[in-house]
């Protein structure tokens, strides 16, 4: 009763207007606003999950754990960074990118938590978002109203993607500001691209999780079905896939003296059957993103070194190189995406 | 068409080689409380999913509002409210949040909702808890807030599936007494499913007895009882044992007496079953079958009448199987 007075209070008083919109953020989504304005139900879905989302423990638990791994790694990242500047380094020797980069052994640096825990953010996000709407008796009540099916999953996806890229962002350009406050070099105009882009394939990343994970919504009822298919996805993929390609790579390596060309094109193989991993495809984009001396993700024979001046890479050769990464992960996650909106669209749609 | 607000034309639906519904046909007039009764999996949730749009009917049509929810199902939701069975709501959400929320998918601007809701809030009698988080709320005060939400959008039809289910008696009371008003008040169509005869019985003008996804029978529920028993209302059991040896005509004692028996006027029909005659009558004619039976010489020692209620109804469909229905009543 009390919120629903004040509500009223803030629609009618315009004078007063700004700082109590500014105060009324915190009490929930815009459409609770008792106005004249009529929004577009698929922007009242997504305003509610954002909502949703942005007061979950789930949410708050996240983020605090990707906090903090971002600050301790950027913490070793601060303290080793002077080793990783050699006296002689050219100017454009990239230095504010290894903030993201280095580290001295103990912890993982940023961009190895962010593969790490980036499926685990995006599982979490999604697995039960479809399932637990069914499990509570909302779903059928949502789907009775007068908007069209897809809006729900359509909604789902696109809070939870503005609610990652947010984060990631702000994440990001934390990082970029302690960093500018502690070393005192501010990074160039092509590091602060290459970071950007760098965000933008870690969000890329995560909505493939984050699909994945709202496929399993779909397909199963109980959403901890799906959240342990999610996770065991992930953790196959993290721990067991590349065993299972060395195993592999192993059994069918060149014995004995072969030609240069049988060993490239055995190492060329392994990399690809390891590309498979979605997360060898995000390993294999930030590092050659965010070290641009990075000039090729495969074995170069003698012939094509010969004769090359070693030198970073433009930005616009970087992203070249990792295209087919790029499109590998947009590629898997618009197909996660298709296959969970054709079979809720077939879905019948039942009370709990 | 005219008047109908809900017209099915051999409407079937199949999962798989099981058959939920079956060649249905259904008309509901413009402003009726129709009931749809039938034993749980009997296919009502089905037929309702289908008049929403929300699951394809394997063949046959159906129209709701002139219009097809098949082909365009968002019109169709503008018009119709639908209560699903136990209805769920945000738990983190107060009644007025979820209210607010259902208001604004269907396109209303903040201002109208609001005094929408607060209107329905009292109307519904859940003015005190609309800033309760519905969480806390008991199960009568989540089927009324669905109540209020269903009448966000001002529709033409509601349709409340198995609405009464876990609410207690008097819950239940109140809950048929606000249906009631609500339709007679706004003209509405209500459409409600419910496995409960005695509460379709309070509340509906028609009702359709619905039973292995077949309609069996529909009409008010004085007509129900006509057509689902043939005409006759009582069932009059009489047990005779020794009988009169006089003038039975060259006939078979028991035969004969049954002639008599058919004789009687309201008596339907006579059966034997050893010594026990089942006379269907379609008035109350126990006191003239007694004398008939005594002054016929025979030894009357058992009299019984059964009425056939609405229980009888009930467990001759629901309980006692469906052989009956299907061999005598399902054209009329």
């Amino acid at each position: 009763m009390e919120n629903q007075t004040t509500r009223k209070n803030n629609s009618s008083d315009f004078s007063t207007g700004k700082i109590k919109h500014f105060f009324s953020l915190f009490k929930g989504p815009g459409f609770y606003r008792t106005d004249n304005r009529v929004y577009h139900p698929f922007s009242v879905i997504v305003q509610k999950e954002i909502a949703d989302y942005v007061r979950s423990w789930r949410f708050i638990i996240l983020l605090v754990i990707i906090s903090l791994t971002c600050l301790g790694s950027m913490y070793t990242a601060l303290a080793n960074i002077k080793d990783a500047i050699k006296p002689g380094d050219p100017k454009g020797s990239f230095v504010f990118l290894k903030l993201f980069t280095v580290t001295d052994g103990t912890l993982p640096s940023f961009v190895v938590f962010l593969g790490f825990l980036g499926p685990l953010l995006g599982i979490s996000l999604g697995f039960d978002a479809v399932n637990s709407e069914q499990n509570r008796g909302t779903l059928s009540r949502i789907l009775s109203q007068p908007i069209h099916r897809d809006y729900i999953l359509n909604a789902k996806f696109f809070a939870s993607l503005t609610v990652i890229s947010v984060m990631f962002f702000a994440l990001g350009f934390l990082v970029m500001g302690f960093g500018l406050a502690s070393i005192g070099i501010p990074p160039t105009p092509g590091e602060f691209l290459r970071i950007v882009v760098f965000i933008i394939i870690s969000i890329i990343y995560v909505a493939f999780w984050l699909n994945l994970s709202i496929l399993f919504s779909v397909r199963f009822r109980q959403p901890a079905t799906a959240a342990l298919s999610g996770i065991a996805i992930w953790l196959f993929f993290a721990v067991f896939y590349s065993m299972i390609v060395d195993l592999i790579s192993k059994g069918i390596a060149p014995a004995g003296l072969v030609s240069e060309n049988q060993i490239i094109n055995f190492e060329n193989l392994r990399l690809n059957l390891l590309r498979f991993s979605p997360s060898q495809l995000f390993s294999d984009a930030t590092t050659t993103l965010l070290m641009p001396n990075v000039r090729s993700l495969g074995p170069l024979s003698m012939a094509q070194v010969y004769g090359t001046i070693p030198g970073p890479l433009s930005l616009g050769q970087s992203l070249m190189l990792i295209w087919p990464q790029l499109t590998g992960l947009i590629a898997g996650t618009i197909i996660c995406f298709v296959i969970s909106y054709v079979s809720f669209m077939r879905k019948e749609i039942r009370s709990r | 068409m005219d008047g109908n607000v809900i017209e099915l034309v051999n409407l079937t639906k199949k999962y798989g080689s099981f058959t939920a519904v079956d060649q249905l046909n259904l008309e509901i007039r413009k402003g009726e409380i129709f009931g749809l009764l039938g034993p749980n999996g009997a296919g009502k949730s089905t037929t309702i999913l289908m008049l929403l749009g929300l699951t394809e009917p394997t063949s046959g049509s159906v129209t709701v509002c002139d219009l097809d929810p098949v082909t365009n199902p968002i019109e169709v939701k503008k018009k119709v409210g639908y209560l699903p069975e136990d209805v769920g709501f945000y738990y983190y959400l107060t009644g007025w949040e979820n209210l607010m929320f259902t208001a604004r998918l269907n396109s209303l601007s903040g201002k109208e909702a609001a005094e929408k809701i607060d209107f329905l809030l009292e109307r519904v009698g859940l003015t005190d808890a609309a800033g309760k988080k519905t969480g806390q709320y008991s199960r009568g005060m989540l089927q009324r807030l669905g109540l209020a939400e269903v009448l966000i959008k001002n529709p033409e039809v509601i349709i409340l599936d198995e609405p009464t289910l876990g609410i207690d008696p008097t819950g239940v009371a109140e809950f048929l007494q606000l249906i009631v008003r609500l339709s007679r008040e706004d003209g509405l169509t209500v459409l409600f499913s419910s496995h409960d005869l005695h509460q379709v019985q309070k509340v509906c003008d028609r009702v359709g007895i619905f039973v292995a996804g077949r309609l069996l029978a529909e009409g008010n529920l004085q007509t129900l009882s006509r057509k689902l028993f043939t005409g006759s209302a009582y069932i009059i059991e009489a047990g005779v044992n020794s009988f009169s040896s006089k003038t039975t005509e060259g006939m078979e004692p028991a035969e004969w007496l049954a002639g008599i028996l058919r004789k009687i006027n309201g008596v339907e029909s006579v059966k034997k079953n050893k010594n026990i005659f089942q006379i269907e009558c379609s008035r109350d004619v126990t006191s003239e079958i007694a004398r008939t039976i005594v002054e016929s010489g025979a030894g009357l020692y058992y009299l019984n009448r059964k009425e056939f209620g609405l229980d009888e109804i009930y467990y001759r469909y629901f309980e006692g199987g469906t052989e009956n229905g299907k061999s005598d009543h399902t054209e009329k």
